[in-house]
This record gives C-alpha cells, sequence and structure tokens, in this order.
C-alpha cells in the first residue's frame, strides 16, 4: 500500500509529507503542552516538599500511573466550566485575544528542523525550510504580543489593562535583546537557516554553539523568559499586584488558551534554543543525516529529550526565583542586556573577520 | 548540509496556479483591510483601524513572499506588524481617544487628503508606467540576505548610512523631548 506513494506526482507528494508532518507536529506540541502542565505540578510540588497531583490515572481503574490522567481530569475541567462573559468587555475582541495567543507559538515551530530525515533524503524532518528562518520566527513572536495586548484592551477593566500595556512593553523590550544575542551565531555560521546552522553544530558536543557563545545563550534564555511571560518576568500577569493580569476576566476555554499559549510558547523557545545552541538533533557524539527510518526517528528522540530538558529548566526557574520589580525588568532589559549583546556582536565579528578569512 | 534555494522542494508543477490564487487572495486582503482600516463603516474604534492596519501589513507580507523577496517579507513582519504597530496600539490605548470617534469629515480634512492621494497616485501611475513587466526578479535580489547586505553596503552605502543617521537624530530628539527636566 505504501509502496505505490513514490510513483504519485511529486507535487502531490509534497503536499501529502507536508501535511503529515504538519499534523504530527501540531499532535505531538499539544501533547506536550499537556504533559508540561502536568510536570510543571509536579515538579513544583517536588521543589516544595509536596506531593502534587499523583492520584488520577486511567479513569474507572485503579491503575495511577504518575497522575498523569490529570491531563484529561484538567482539560475536562476547563471544557466544563461555565464561559462567562462580563457585559461590559469589548466581545470581538474578548473572543479573538486568546486565539492570537495560541497561533504564533504553533507557527514558530514551522521552521524548526526537529530531526534530519526519515531515510529518504528528499524528505526532510522540517515544515518549511527557510533560507530567513530566524527572522521568520522573530517575525512570528512579535506578533504574539497582540494577543496580550488585545485580552487586556478587551476586558475593559484596569487590571487586565495594566497587564496589557506591561506586557507589550516587556515584550517590545526583550525581543531586541533576544535579537541582537542570536547575531553571533549566523555570524559564525554564515546562514540563517536553521538547517544550517544545527550542520555547523553536527560534529558532536564540542562543536555545539553554547561554548562558542555562552554569553548568546544567557541573553537569549533570559529574553525567552521574559518573552514567554515566566516568572521571574510574569509583570503581565503578576497576581500579587494585578490580580491575573490580563487573563483576570477570562474563565473556561478561553482563559485554557492562554493558559495553554504559554506553555505551546515555551515549546517553541525550547525547541529554538536547542537548534540554536545545543546541536539540534543531533546526539552528542556528532552524525550526519539520516539513512534509515530508524535511525531518523532516533534524530527525533534526540531533539525532543533536549527540548524536555530545556523545559525542565524553564520550571525549575519558575519555582526557584521570586519575581523582579517591574523598573528592575526594564533597566535588565535595556540597560545590561542590549549593550552587553552588542558587545558580543562586536568581538563576534572582530574574530570572525581575523581568524575565518 | 548545503546552502538551500526556498522553492528547492516545492515541485513546480503546483507553483504557477496556487500562486496565481495567492497572489489574488493577498492583493484583495490588502485592497480590503487598508479600505476597513480608513473607512469601517461597523466601528470608528481607533483600536480597530490599528488591527486592520497590521492585517493590511502581514497581507502585504505575502506578497513579498510571492515575489521570492523573503527577507523583506519577514523584515517588513517584524518590524512593521510586530513593533511598530505594537507601539501605535500602546499609545492608542493609552489616549483616551473617544474625541476620535465622533469627530466627523471637515472640508479641511477632505481637501488636504484628496489633493495628497492625488499626489501619491500620480507618483504611482507615473512609475508603474515606466516599468517593465517581468515575470521573476532577477537572481541578485530574490531574498538572499547575503547579496542584499553587499548591495546595501556596497552600491547603496552612502544613502544606508545617512538614513541610520537620520533614525539617531530623531531617537536624540524624542528622547530629549520626554526629558523636561534634563540639565
Amino acid at each position: 500500500m505504501f509502496e505505490s506513494i513514490q510513483y504519485w506526482d511529486p507535487a502531490a507528494q509534497f503536499v501529502l509529507f507536508s501535511a503529515l508532518k504538519i499534523l504530527v507536529v501540531f499532535g505531538v506540541t499539544m501533547g506536550f503542552v499537556s504533559l508540561a502542565v502536568v510536570a510543571e505540578r509536579r515538579v513544583s510540588a517536588w521543589i516544595q516538599d509536596r506531593v502534587g497531583p499523583n492520584r488520577v490515572g486511567i479513569p474507572f481503574t485503579n491503575i495511577r500511573f504518575l497522575g498523569l490522567g490529570q491531563m484529561l481530569a484538567d482539560g475536562l475541567k476547563f471544557l466544563l466550566k461555565e464561559d462567562f462573559t462580563p457585559n461590559y468587555v469589548r466581545t470581538v475582541y474578548f473572543w479573538l485575544a486568546p486565539a492570537i495567543t495560541m497561533i504564533p507559538a504553533f507557527l514558530t515551530l514551522a521552521v524548526i528542523p526537529f530531526g534530519s530525515t526519515l531515510g529518504n533524503s528528499s524528505n526532510r524532518m522540517v515544515i518549511a525550510d527557510l533560507n530567513v528562518g530566524i527572522l521568520y520566527t522573530f517575525g512570528i513572536v512579535s506578533l504574539g504580543v497582540y494577543g496580550i495586548v488585545l485580552a487586556g484592551y478587551a476586558a475593559n477593566s484596569k487590571y487586565p489593562f495594566l497587564g496589557g500595556i506591561r506586557s507589550s512593553a516587556q515584550m517590545i523590550s526583550y525581543e531586541i535583546a533576544m535579537g541582537l544575542s542570536v547575531i553571533p551565531i549566523f555570524l559564525l555560521v554564515g546562514s540563517l537557516n536553521l538547517g544550517d546552522v544545527v550542520g555547523y553544530q553536527s560534529g558532536g558536543l564540542h562543536t555545539w554553539l553554547v561554548w562558542k557563545q555562552p554569553l548568546a545563550f544567557f541573553i537569549f534564555l533570559i529574553a525567552a523568559f521574559a518573552e514567554t511571560n515566566r516568572l521571574p518576568f510574569d509583570m503581565p500577569e503578576s497576581e500579587t499586584e494585578l490580580v491575573g493580569g490580563y487573563h483576570t476576566e477570562y474563565s473556561s476555554m478561553k482563559f485554557a488558551l492562554f493558559f495553554l499559549g504559554e506553555y505551546a510558547n515555551m515549546i517553541a523557545s525550547c525547541s529554538m534554543m536547542v537548534t540554536l545552541f545545543f546541536g539540534g538533533w543531533t546526539p552528542p557524539w556528532g552524525a550526519s543525516a539520516a539513512t534509515t527510518l530508524w535511525a531518523g526517528l532516533g534524530h527525533v528522540a534526540w531533539f525532543l529529550a533536549k527540548m524536555i530538558a530545556m523545559m525542565l529548566l524553564f520550571i525549575w526557574v519558575r519555582w526557584m526565583l521570586p519575581r523582579f520589580r517591574y523598573d528592575q525588568l526594564m533597566d535588565l532589559g535595556w540597560r545590561r542586556f542590549i549593550p552587553m549583546a552588542l558587545f558580543n556582536i562586536l568581538v563576534t565579528a572582530f574574530v570572525v573577520a581575523l581568524w575565518q578569512r | 548540509m548545503q546552502p538551500s534555494d526556498e522553492t528547492r522542494s516545492i515541485p513546480n508543477s503546483i507553483m504557477p496556479p496556487l500562486t496565481d490564487f495567492l497572489f489574488y487572495a493577498f492583493s484583495g486582503l490588502t485592497l480590503a483591510c487598508g479600505l476597513l482600516c480608513v473607512l469601517n463603516p461597523f466601528s470608528r474604534n481607533p483600536v480597530t483601524s490599528a488591527m486592520f492596519l497590521v492585517l493590511t501589513i502581514v497581507s502585504m507580507a505575502g506578497l513579498f513572499v510571492l515575489l521570492h523577496a523573503f527577507f523583506l517579507a519577514a523584515v517588513q513582519v517584524l518590524v512593521y506588524a510586530g513593533a511598530v504597530m505594537v507601539l501605535f496600539l500602546f499609545v492608542i490605548m493609552l489616549l483616551d481617544l473617544r474625541e476620535e470617534e465622533r469627530r466627523r469629515f471637515k472640508t479641511f480634512t477632505l481637501g488636504t487628503g484628496a489633493l495628497v492621494v492625488a499626489v501619491i497616485a500620480g507618483l504611482l501611475v507615473r512609475v508603474l508606467s515606466g516599468a517593465l513587466p517581468v515575470s521573476r526578479p532577477g537572481p541578485g535580489i530574490e531574498g538572499d540576505t547575503k547579496v542584499l547586505g553587499r548591495i546595501l553596503f556596497e552600491q547603496y552605502l552612502l544613502p544606508f548610512e545617512v538614513l541610520s543617521l537620520l533614525l539617531l537624530v530623531a531617537m536624540v530628539g524624542a528622547i530629549l523631548l520626554s526629558k523636561k527636566d534634563m540639565k
């Protein structure tokens, strides 16, 4: 049955494989999002010396299975809660904002090479192999702020509005630091294509760019915390000052979309960091594109393993550090990270110009 | 892994009909959103206008992609839709614009508006009538960042540097205006 596919029109093959890749990436990401929610709760419990949700297993049985049934229980709860719309909200934007928050995270994943091939070199494991991959990513990430700003505006009340205003200032500031921090990577690699960035690091552990550009990684990591609105930078929703920030007025599935959007954004930025600094899909001993199906799946597994490690770092940091003050956040972004990133670009450019010519 | 060409993995047989369809879709979207930005019969809310301007910019980025100007498309979204318009939205949301919502057209505004539109339309007609129809852009500008950088820093170095100086002056001016108590 599957053999007949190779006699198809190449255009039809391309459409079929692209559709398949999109479906699989979407499905796996959604699975990881719900898994990340449970992981967050378990890890936070572990850090705070509690037990955490470990009871819910397979329904109607006694099998607990590490409490992973909590994923289904949480999802069901979000769906079944009352979806309350206050009568003073701006309705169109109130409905639009949660969707706009979710979409950019998934669009970013389109350019990330999550594996080499599945044995057939014409079918690479990336949905869109763009030459301007990283610029595309930053373009999409910069659209992510609209979801939060519009949510704050749509709610038409004070705290969400303050949250929306904070988020737009915060995300724009840290976008600059983030964008500047990756320029040295592309000076070294000589291409904006993420596949080439992985290719540059495919020689093994010692060729990973995190060793050559530790400062860039440091800035990118902290900017990623700010961009995903995670603690220590969750100013737009800081519950001690703003109740719930931009999502104060949201309930049920609309709230869940913000909640899941945060985790989807986390997955997107973790994938980005793995690709840029930790060799993408290559194992620590180095690899070239896979020639068999199993080797290809192994590469995807390496990518996922690295991504999960980064996710755990995100969760760990959230439960270990207190929240920054807003002026501290702005000061850190503009007066520390942007000059540091500029300095890094200058030094890297000199090194590249002197040694690589 | 070799440097790749964007269109490499897309077989040519599906390109022409799809490209035509996408061109009409994106141009239609650009025009419709542009119109709704300035002339929305349903709402006079400035935030709605700003959001339609964002959609206009994004659909224009789509048109750039169809011209194989990938770099330009990405920068268009990144700079205009992602940064400039967010700041616009920021300002609109902070200002209380109820007064603006109620405002009606005046003869003076209509007159100056018509004049500006006429001048821009004249400029466009002149440029478009002088342009030669080409099916594809030359290989030099096809979305390759290296070639684009070379053109910017060799052929157009002086205009490029003058422009960056202009932006710097504007930035210093904005800081000076906003800091009233600067000694």
